[in-house]
């Protein structure tokens, strides 16, 4: 006789084959939407002027004059913090899976398919497992430090959010240094690499927790010099001001408006594949050297932590890489114009407003997924580089590539005029074009050449 | 030598270094190992001062119970020397033996030898490249040479029921002669095979980070070569230009044509890693043109020669060798007349390539040592036997 626990979830999806889907489709679609219409019912409203006029007008209360304003903005705050770290969370999840049944296809297997349509619900099986499994902390390690390791790395992984656009007005707080605000705190995580190899007291964990710690401070400046050529275009730090000075379309994007900027791209992109630990640079956790590196000795909870730092990290790279060279959250067609008049004066925003919102919100994540999705291609197809090699290319060649990509583009703002911007953008444009064209046909013609399989998603 | 004094104590009592140098086990459980196999690494950082293969931990006494079981009944025991070339444990014990009864593999035999071993040399070298582009961080070669590897598994499972440890060959002769429609299934896959073999290329071959991590990694020059009694593949990735089918021919091999790829320095310097990953590839292309041609030529008749039921050699003592995947494979069996073996040993490549890493391993730096053991091709059992 066969013993089923009530939740068990192949039995259950063996008696009602519906019900998988559902949970799959909730899960998948629910919960993000969720999330994302919270973000965008709480995000606009919380400045303490939108607060206070609120309270004034629906319930008649004087909040700026009340002693108990701050903790009314604080709890607003929280609010907006639980949805941050959702989102996180969710986010990191989620793309476990997407990258297992990527990686699943790349290699010709099939990946993740049993819990919940397509596999989807491996990542809450997983989580669940982490969070039962037992919590060891090896004797001889630094109990305090390995305890408070992956909150450093946690923390430097959820402040980026503060100032991340999702959307137009989507953003917990649009500060006027924001570039330099998530190049400092992005730096946090290397403290939990470092410490957690430290007090390990694992030679494994100490070789990952070195190398770790020499790399992301490495890749901090070559990506800190690159990241300054979108300030430099758009005269600010401040990364909604970023976004606005770009264009919906892509020859008003950042990254080819002047050819400093389209290196400058993929200097970017490259440093933070680094300062992520994402192959070709999974130095600190190389599987094949140091087993598992910094969180060799960790288990449980803990190592979900950071399982869930490194892969909700591709987020904060890849909507860094939007944000400040691919345009952001511009939907085409819609000027800030527009923007301002659905706003209206009122209280509550038109439902147009909340269209465009809605709109911004789409084209930053559609994007976002898209350098995410490139990210784990990479992953996938590209071998580790060695350490010394990983200190040259930082070193010796994206560093200095990163200055002069800055000094072109000081001397570009100065001696271009606008037409020329105008013009190095479509030409750039078509030039991205033709090398997606062949890049599609290239694809297409090797797998003619081995008669491989073409799309073929019937065994989802 | 005080290093070395030092370094034996520690491999004793594994206890750590002083000052900024320490001692890393590199195993005897560890992803790179390929099985079981401890690297005592004396490293200052990344760079490692020093590193000692420390084997033993999978021997299992296989040549003793050679001396135990009668002669026939040693052949499952030869696939459990090198379970990924099984073929070719079972011919050179096959060929020691029937050298020291006298007698001879009939023709078809010898053929369906050649094709059989062909066959397992390219499913090893897909695992051996594989391994190495995982060991160097590429994860996906990997499950495609394991994909390719799974057609021959099958193929091989039609001739001789396994697909891992075979006991194919008897003295003799060979099991079961081919089945029906087998020729034309191996053919389909070989032409799958040569156009597959360039799509790695292109995956990993010359993959430029792939490269630069491989190139001038780990050189292991002629005259180091010759001098640590290296065997196949690591030898002919030094540029010496050796191999037992064609330099001291047994077999079938004398009829086919097919070339010996050595290492050239393509890329780097002649005999670094990349020279003996290349030289595997490239034998796998030379493998599928020699099962090409002994299909083609495949003779007729017995496929087991007339021995006695019951195996008494007279006294004496004979060797075979065979070009196993990982080199020369040698048997060397003593009789005193009676039904089991006097005393039988074998000699294989995996262990000559365990004493180089010490050498190439001086001022290397962890990821290269990885890359070194990886580009050697070393299987845990055939090391300990």
């Amino acid at each position: 006789m066969k013993i089923t626990l009530g939740l068990d979830s192949t039995s259950l999806t063996r008696r009602y084959p519906r019900l998988a889907i559902l949970v799959t489709l909730f899960m998948a679609f629910g919960v993000p939407l969720g999330l994302y219409v919270a973000a965008l019912a709480i995000f606009p409203l919380n400045t303490p002027e939108r607060l206070n006029a609120m309270a004034q007008q629906w319930f008649g209360f004087d909040l700026a004059g009340s002693p108990y304003r701050y903790l009314v903005y604080t709890l607003f705050l929280l609010l907006v913090a639980f949805i941050a770290v959702n989102f996180t969370a969710i986010f990191g999840g989620v793309s476990t899976w997407v990258e297992r049944r990527v990686a699943g296809r790349m290699q010709s297997r099939i990946g993740p398919n049993r819990t919940g349509a397509a596999g989807f619900l491996a990542w809450v099986a997983d989580a669940v497992k982490m969070v039962l499994k037992e919590d060891t902390i090896p004797a001889s390690a630094d109990g305090l430090l390995f305890r408070g390791a992956p909150y450093f790395s946690m923390v430097g992984l959820l402040l980026p959010f503060v100032v991340l656009p999702f959307g137009e007005s989507t953003v917990v707080t649009d500060m006027n240094v924001g570039v330099f605000y998530v190049t400092a705190v992005t730096a946090f995580v290397v403290v939990g690499i470092l410490v957690s190899g430290w007090a390990s007291n694992s030679k494994w964990a100490l070789f990952g927790g070195i190398r770790g710690a020499a790399q992301v401070l490495s890749y901090e400046i070559p990506a800190g010099i690159a990241l300054m050529v979108p300030v430099l275009m758009a005269g600010t730090l401040s990364m909604q001001g970023i976004v606005r000075a770009q264009g919906g379309y892509p020859w008003d994007w950042f990254v080819f408006q002047n050819p400093a900027a389209f290196v400058a791209f993929f200097i970017a992109v490259t440093s933070s594949l680094a300062e992520g630990n994402r192959t070709p640079f999974d130095l600190p956790e190389a599987e094949s050297e140091l087993v598992a590196g910094y969180h060799a000795e960790y288990s449980g909870f803990r190592l979900a932590i950071f399982l869930m730092v490194e892969w909700a990290n591709m987020w904060i790279m890849g909507g860094l890489a939007v944000t400040l060279f691919l345009g952001g959250w511009q939907v085409p067609g819609i000027t800030d114009e527009m923007y301002k008049a659905a706003l209206g004066t009122g209280l509550v925003p038109a439902p147009t407003w909340f269209v465009f919102q809605a709109l911004s919100m789409l084209v930053f994540a559609i994007k976002t997924w898209a350098l995410v999705f490139t990210f784990i291609w990479l992953r996938w197809t590209l071998p580790r580089v060695r350490v010394d090699q990983m200190m040259s290319l930082c070193w010796k060649y994206l560093v200095p590539g990163a200055f002069l990509c800055f000094i072109v583009t000081l001397l570009w703002q100065l001696l271009v005029p606008p037409v020329g911007v105008k013009i190095t953008g479509v030409v750039f444009t078509v030039f991205a074009l033709v090398l997606l064209v062949k890049f599609l046909i290239d694809t297409r013609r090797n797998i003619d050449r081995v008669k491989g399989d073409r799309v073929d998603l019937s065994n989802w | 030598m005080a290093i070395d004094m030092e370094l034996d104590r520690h491999i004793l009592r594994r206890t750590d270094a002083g000052d900024e140098e320490i001692v890393v086990n590199f195993g005897p459980q560890h992803p790179s190992t390929h099985g079981v196999i401890n690297f005592v690494t004396q490293t200052n950082g990344e760079v490692i001062r020093r590193s000692v293969p420390d084997v033993g931990y999978l021997h299992r006494g296989l040549e003793k119970i050679g001396e135990q079981v009668p002669y026939p009944g040693y052949m499952p025991f030869t696939d459990r020397i090198d379970y990924l070339a099984a073929m070719f444990a079972n011919e050179g014990y096959a060929a020691a033996i029937e050298r020291l009864l006298g007698v001879e593999a009939p023709p078809r035999a010898k053929y369906i030898r050649a094709i059989a071993g062909e066959l397992c040399r390219i499913s090893n070298h897909f695992i051996s490249v594989g391994t190495m582009a995982q060991d160097i961080g590429a994860a996906t070669p990997l499950t495609h040479a394991l994909r390719e590897r799974e057609s021959i598994n099958d193929l091989l499972e039609e001739l001789c029921g396994a697909r891992l440890t075979f006991n194919y060959h008897r003295i003799g002769g060979v099991a079961f002669d081919l089945p029906v429609g087998w020729g034309d299934k191996v053919l389909r896959f070989l032409d799958h095979l040569d156009s597959y073999i360039q799509e790695w290329d292109r995956l990993i071959t010359f993959n430029e980070i792939f490269v630069k991590r491989l190139a001038n990694v780990g050189i292991i020059t002629r005259e180091m070569a010759i001098n640590y009694g290296l065997a196949g593949p690591n030898l002919r990735g030094s540029g010496v230009n050796w191999d037992i089918r064609r330099d001291m021919p047994y077999g079938a091999y004398p009829d086919f044509e097919f070339n010996i790829p050595v290492g050239t320095g393509r890329v780097g310097t002649v005999g670094d890693c990349w020279d003996r990953f290349f030289v595997r590839v490239q034998e796998m292309v030379e493998s599928s043109k020699i099962v090409r041609q002994a299909l083609a030529k495949l003779p007729e008749g017995d496929i087991q020669a007339k021995v006695p039921r019951k195996l008494k050699p007279d006294a004496g003592e004979a060797v075979g060798r065979v070009e196993s995947a990982r080199g020369e494979m040698l048997y060397y069996a003593v009789s005193d007349g009676s039904e089991k073996a006097y005393r039988l040993r074998v000699r294989t490549g995996s262990f000559m390539a365990m004493g180089i890493v010490e050498e190439l391993s001086h001022g290397i730096m962890v990821a290269d040592l990885i890359a070194v053991i990886a580009s050697l091709d070393v299987v845990a059992p055939e090391v300990d036997r």
